[in-house]
């Protein structure tokens, strides 16, 4: 007795198993057409923005004509925003990390804090520019500074460096807590000297890849109404100053088919800041990241 | 000998507990970073504060059925209207567009890299798509401008050199990675039990996929689809520099439009003076804008909690 016809196995699965395969290919296919997105998008801006990224771009200060036309101002301002967003960011991100995974007792408050941060993490960066424009530049006077800017950046940075430290925090295993505890230690001595220092790769790699997604952001800045023309460089937090993406939004507003170019290197710019940043953070993830 | 020795183990625990500092500091550590927790609520508040009050103030020079209802966006005009609408329909006109292209994309992406792919394919191609996810808006909305209309162009000639196709289609590219990534963590979390389970039954990899696996993992992907929506809606340079400024209240997706986001860039770069109404409007924009993507974001968090299936 057979139980199986082979026959009919055969005439039903030959079409299932060609459905099986053509499907995979149209998987496949999906996959390369996000891939080759990013290698046009990539292939574009470098044959495009080469010819104009010289020495002079780099040191010279944003001009009316495009083979004038350089990056200066908004580099460095760039780096200022930085200097704002990188301390302030971090030291609210990871206080709060800390006190969520170490303290926080689980309560309405805590649980309130907890999805209030999800819930951050969804706004749309051009609200907190509304935010910034009417907190930092109106009420507080600060001005379009590096640190009205800066402090409207960190608030939008901050859910993403929480929740980062949390993950980092979290995969500290509790033995080595319970060590600490063991050997007299108060619970903030095995923060500070146990905790924080298994956890700080884990911190850093997230802290540098928000900052650098702040580094990118351009919507906040153009609500609060940072200038792009700029002829000076920032002298103080109060100062004014222009940044990275602010510059290549005006350039590619403009309707001169050189600063398309122009814009293309001041892209080349940004992204070659953005690449070390991330090294840097990949470098510390690899290198210092313990597994317990 | 011993005795002393104890005593003194005994005076040292006595002698650390008395330090005054270290008292101090264990008391009020907590506290002070309760407080930099509360920043994170603080900024909520603010948000939420001041999109009420400078929205307030707008209405209390339009009417709020005006607002709500009007089929005209015309706040530089002599006889300004101020009916949101129109801003309204563009917006949702890239998002449509957005998940038009990502959808389909990125859970086909998500499928293959969850079920076919290698390990080793799996290892290069998901840090390549985090880079798609890494580049900055303004240039995608560069790409857009430059690259992706001309292209349109080329194939379809009514497509001017502002519309929603374009931006819609790159902002779908942006969203791409979030709803892959997510995905594939919906779907990889489904056991292999489930999966051997099938095709111990005799069903092939693409029917484990569909039939199985999809299912599954059906909240975590229609939870990233959300997400992905609400990003959609709340992207700002993207459409400012492909989509125009041209609020308009129709179906055409070859010419130019504007979006919620888009009136607030337009505005700010503009030269509109504090306190004059084109200045409140914003506000009134970003908290319709607020509104909605809160809406999403809350939407996607109840699904993934409430849908979940637990193994």
């Amino acid at each position: 007795m057979r139980y199986i016809e082979e026959e009919s196995v055969m005439r039903n699965m030959g079409k299932r198993l060609t459905k099986n395969k053509l499907w995979k290919y149209l998987f496949m296919l999906a996959v390369g057409i996000a891939l080759a997105s990013l290698v046009v998008l990539l292939f574009r801006i470098i044959t495009q923005g080469t010819e104009y990224l010289t020495w002079d771009f780099l040191t010279s200060f944003a001009s009316r004509f495009p083979e004038q036309a350089g990056v200066k101002a908004a580099l460095i301002g760039s780096l200022w925003l930085m200097l704002v967003v990188a301390p302030v960011s971090m030291t609210l991100g990871i206080g709060t990390a800390i006190y969520l995974e170490e303290y926080a007792k689980k309560n309405k408050l805590n649980d309130f804090i907890r999805m209030n941060i999800s819930n951050l993490a969804g706004v749309p960066s051009i609200v907190f520019g509304l935010l910034g424009l009417t907190i930092f530049v109106r009420m507080l006077d600060l001005g379009k500074s590096v640190l009205a800017a800066g402090l409207t950046m960190s608030l939008l940075i901050l859910p993403v460096i929480i929740v980062a430290s949390q993950e980092a925090i979290r995969a500290v295993p509790n033995e080595q807590r319970e060590a600490s505890f063991g050997m007299g230690a108060t619970k903030w001595q095995t923060i500070v000297r146990v905790v924080l220092p298994a956890a700080i790769p884990g911190i850093l790699t997230g802290s540098i890849l928000a900052l650098s997604r702040a580094i990118g952001e351009t919507a906040p800045l153009v609500v609060i109404g940072i200038p792009v023309i700029l002829q000076f460089l920032p002298d103080g937090l109060l100062s004014s100053f222009t940044v990275l993406p602010m510059q290549i939004f005006d350039w590619a507003k403009r309707p001169q088919e050189e600063f398309m170019f122009v814009a293309s290197a001041g892209i080349i710019v940004l992204m070659v800041l953005l690449i070390i940043m991330n090294s840097i953070a990949i470098f510390i993830r690899n290198k210092f990241q313990k597994r317990y | 000998m011993s005795a002393s020795n104890g005593q003194s183990v005994q005076a040292m625990i006595e002698a650390s507990k008395n330090k005054k500092g270290k008292v101090l500091l264990e008391k009020t550590m907590p506290k002070l970073l309760l407080l930099t927790a509360l920043i994170s609520v603080l900024t909520t508040f603010g948000i939420v504060f001041t999109l009420i009050f400078e929205t307030y103030e707008f209405f209390t020079r339009i009417p709020f059925m005006e607002f709500i209802t009007g089929t005209q966006w015309l706040p530089f005009a002599g006889d300004a209207k101020y009916g949101i609408l129109p801003l309204i329909l563009g917006t949702l006109k890239i998002t449509a567009i957005a998940v038009v292209v990502a959808v389909p994309l990125g859970l086909a992406a998500a499928i293959y890299l969850s079920e076919y792919a290698s390990d080793s394919a799996r290892r290069i191609i998901k840090p390549v798509l985090e880079v798609l996810a890494g580049i900055p808006t303004i240039v995608y909305g560069f790409f857009a401008l430059t690259f992706v209309t001309p292209v349109l162009q080329m194939v379809m000639p009514d497509v001017k050199i502002f519309n929603a196709l374009s931006p819609g289609i790159v902002v779908g590219i942006m969203i791409l990675p979030m709803i892959t990534s997510l995905s594939e963590d919906a779907m990889t979390s489904v056991p292999k039990s489930i999966r051997e389970g099938a095709l111990g039954l005799g069903a092939t990899k693409f029917e484990v996929a569909i039939r199985v696996v999809l299912p599954a993992a059906l909240s975590g992907i229609v939870a990233s689809i959300v997400l992905a929506i609400s990003r959609a809606i709340g992207e700002t340079m993207i459409v400012s520099l492909a989509g125009g400024s041209t609020p308009t209240f129709d179906a055409n997706i070859t010419g130019s439009i504007q979006t919620m986001t888009a009136y607030i860039v337009q505005v700010s770069t503009g030269d509109a003076g504090y306190g004059t109404t084109i200045y409140y409007s914003i506000y009134a924009v970003g908290f319709t804008l607020f509104v909605f993507t809160l809406i999403m974001n809350l939407l996607a968090q109840y699904i993934s909690k409430r849908f979940r299936e637990e193994y």
